[in-house]
């Protein structure tokens, strides 16, 4: 029964690694060698491929303008996020309970509902202040943060619920301010909520597709995830296939290593919400 | 208490204000866009009632794009769940005595990877591993022996099963981790006491894995119930012409897309979006009316 147990783990095992490995096997082959045997090892390592994903299929540019964007989505989504789910979770006031449902209600709609609208919203914007327009990495930032509120606001403010209250209301009788006990003492606390929400969101970010395919339309604005779906299906026969699989791998490959290293902070970070 | 009323004031006010012209503006908008031929050259769009609606449900398209989605809410929660639960069990419990079997730490790292990766990045890698040609990972063994090679993409009576299969490729990991973590919430000695009872292991994962689990399994089924009806990366990138051959394996989302970024009916599209949140909202409902279950206290 054990050695079956095995056999089962190890099949859907190979079902993981196979097609990745391949993928950058793939990438190191010439063309020809791409278009013969699908399973044939390279005859030399052809390491000019992922100079030219890099270059003249631009993965290069994609790539930071992925790191850019989700740098500051990332960054606005964890401050805006938290002192919103602080504020909700710690404050009673009049009209806490529906800010904190407007919020919430978010989770619940699907993004394409949205879509149509949010194009013509984000070109809007962009002509009452051009630097955050269609085809402006400040304007995504935007969005991103504005549609990971729901979850966020969601997580944090559970988990600012269970903190103790003893340390801050002793702070505030010592002449704190609010807002410095939020960022001096609160947020600290809170810091394994913040650990998992942020992976959350920048793996969430780093993912997206649909919401840049709307609003980066400039070529030169794509992130990582537009600029692959694109060298697969823009270029019909003069395909450069080596770089594609280049490319992927580029886009694999530092995803696997960061998950590799923080493997058990990305597990619980991604589960933690349904386990709320 | 002026202080304090100005401090939640600015804490509140940035994130409202994004979120109220972000997510809330444009939904509500779309309500109203739905129904209006709207194809966003004119000035103002035209209202025309319900007239969208009444285009859509005699579209075959539509009902193609409906109907994936309604095999996918079945399917895919359907098979991950039974597929994560037989490796959960067999990591945490399957070993000998009720340990995990060997190595159950190196599995869960490996079945965890593609969950880190992005949708259009696994579609484009699926892409290649499905080709038509001798020299997909797939079709390249099976022409090798001799054998016909299957369109895995290409065939309108393949591909959705295609399309299925990466999706459960894709999601079956997570599952696995929250199913363990489940697992190990539940107290050893109970699967200890039940072993020295003479239980199999059938009777180990049915009277007690799955009863215990239960709670972990709904929301596992909530989850995957969404991420079928929300569907497009996969669809959008993978699939021949975004959702072919033939529309077999289009779905909502790309309806949606397709129709206001490529044909800019705007009105016809949101039309779309508005049915497909009363699908979203419906199977909400009904997930929230069928887990109301007794809890079990252990």
């Amino acid at each position: 029964m054990s050695a079956l147990s095995h056999v089962a783990l190890m099949v859907w095992t190979v079902l993981m690694v196979v097609p990745i490995l391949w993928t950058f096997l793939a990438s190191v082959k010439s063309e020809d060698e791409i278009f013969g045997d699908a399973w044939s090892l390279p005859a030399s390592l052809r390491w000019d491929n992922f100079a030219r994903a890099w270059e003249q299929a631009h993965i290069g540019q994609y790539m930071l303008n992925s790191v850019i964007v989700v740098s500051f989505s990332t960054l606005g989504t964890m401050l805006l996020g938290s002192m919103a789910a602080y504020v909700l979770a710690r404050y009673p006031f009049r009209g806490n309970r529906a800010f904190y449902l407007l919020f919430v209600s978010g989770l619940a709609f699907p993004v394409y509902l949205a879509l149509t609208p949010l194009f013509f919203v984000v070109q809007n914007m962009g002509r009452a202040i051009p630097f955050i327009g269609l085809n402006t990495h400040a304007g995504v930032v935007l969005v991103y943060i504005a549609y990971s509120m729901p979850f966020t606001v969601f997580f944090l403010a559970a988990f600012f619920r269970t903190l103790p209250t003893a340390v801050a209301e002793a702070a505030l009788v010592d002449g704190a301010s609010h807002t410095r006990i939020f960022f001096q003492i609160m947020l600290p606390m809170a810091r394994p909520g913040l650990v998992s929400i942020t992976i959350f969101n920048v793996l969430g970010q780093w993912n997206q597709y649909q919401l840049p395919l709307v609003l980066l339309q400039e070529r030169d604005k794509w992130v990582l995830t537009q600029g692959i779906a694109d060298i697969s299906t823009a270029a019909g026969y003069d395909q450069d296939w080596s770089a594609l699989f280049a490319a992927l791998t580029l886009a694999i490959l530092p995803m696997l290593v960061v998950y590799t290293v923080f493997q058990r902070q990305i597990q619980s970070g991604l589960t933690a919400g349904a386990l709320k | 208490m002026l202080r304090r009323r100005l401090f939640i004031t600015s804490f509140l006010a940035a994130p409202v204000t994004l979120y109220l012209i972000y997510v809330i503006a444009p939904y509500v908008q779309a309500f109203y866009i739905s129904m209006t031929d709207w194809r966003g050259v004119s000035a103002a769009p035209r209202f025309i009632g319900l007239e969208n609606f009444q285009r859509l449900f005699s579209d075959g398209i539509f009902w193609k794009a409906v109907s994936h989605n309604a095999l996918l809410l079945v399917l895919l929660p359907l098979i991950t769940i039974v597929l994560s639960l037989f490796f959960a069990f067999l990591l945490n419990v399957g070993g000998k005595g009720v340990s995990g079997v060997r190595g159950s730490k190196f599995y869960r790292v490996v079945f965890f990877f593609p969950q880190v990766l992005a949708v259009a990045v696994v579609a484009v890698l699926f892409q290649q591993v499905f080709r038509p040609d001798d020299s997909g990972m797939l079709n390249g063994p099976l022409m090798a022996l001799g054998l016909p090679s299957v369109g895995f993409l290409s065939d309108p009576s393949v591909a959705f099963w295609s399309v299925l299969g990466v999706m459960v490729w894709q999601a079956v990991g997570f599952y696995v981790v929250l199913f363990s973590a489940g697992l190990a919430s539940i107290p050893g000695d109970m699967f200890e006491a039940a072993q020295i009872d003479g239980a199999g292991r059938f009777s180990l994962f049915f009277r007690i894995t799955l009863p215990l689990l239960w709670d972990t399994v709904q929301v596992a089924w909530v989850y995957l119930g969404i991420l079928a009806l929300d569907v497009f990366a996969i669809v959008w990138v993978m699939t021949d012409q975004h959702g072919g051959p033939d529309f077999s394996t289009t779905v909502m989302a790309a309806e949606i897309y397709r129709n206001a970024f490529q044909y800019f009916r705007f009105g016809y599209a949101s039309a779309l979006g508005v049915i497909m949140f009363f699908f979203t909202i419906g199977f909400a409902i009904l997930a929230l009316r069928l887990s109301r279950r007794e809890r079990i206290e252990y």
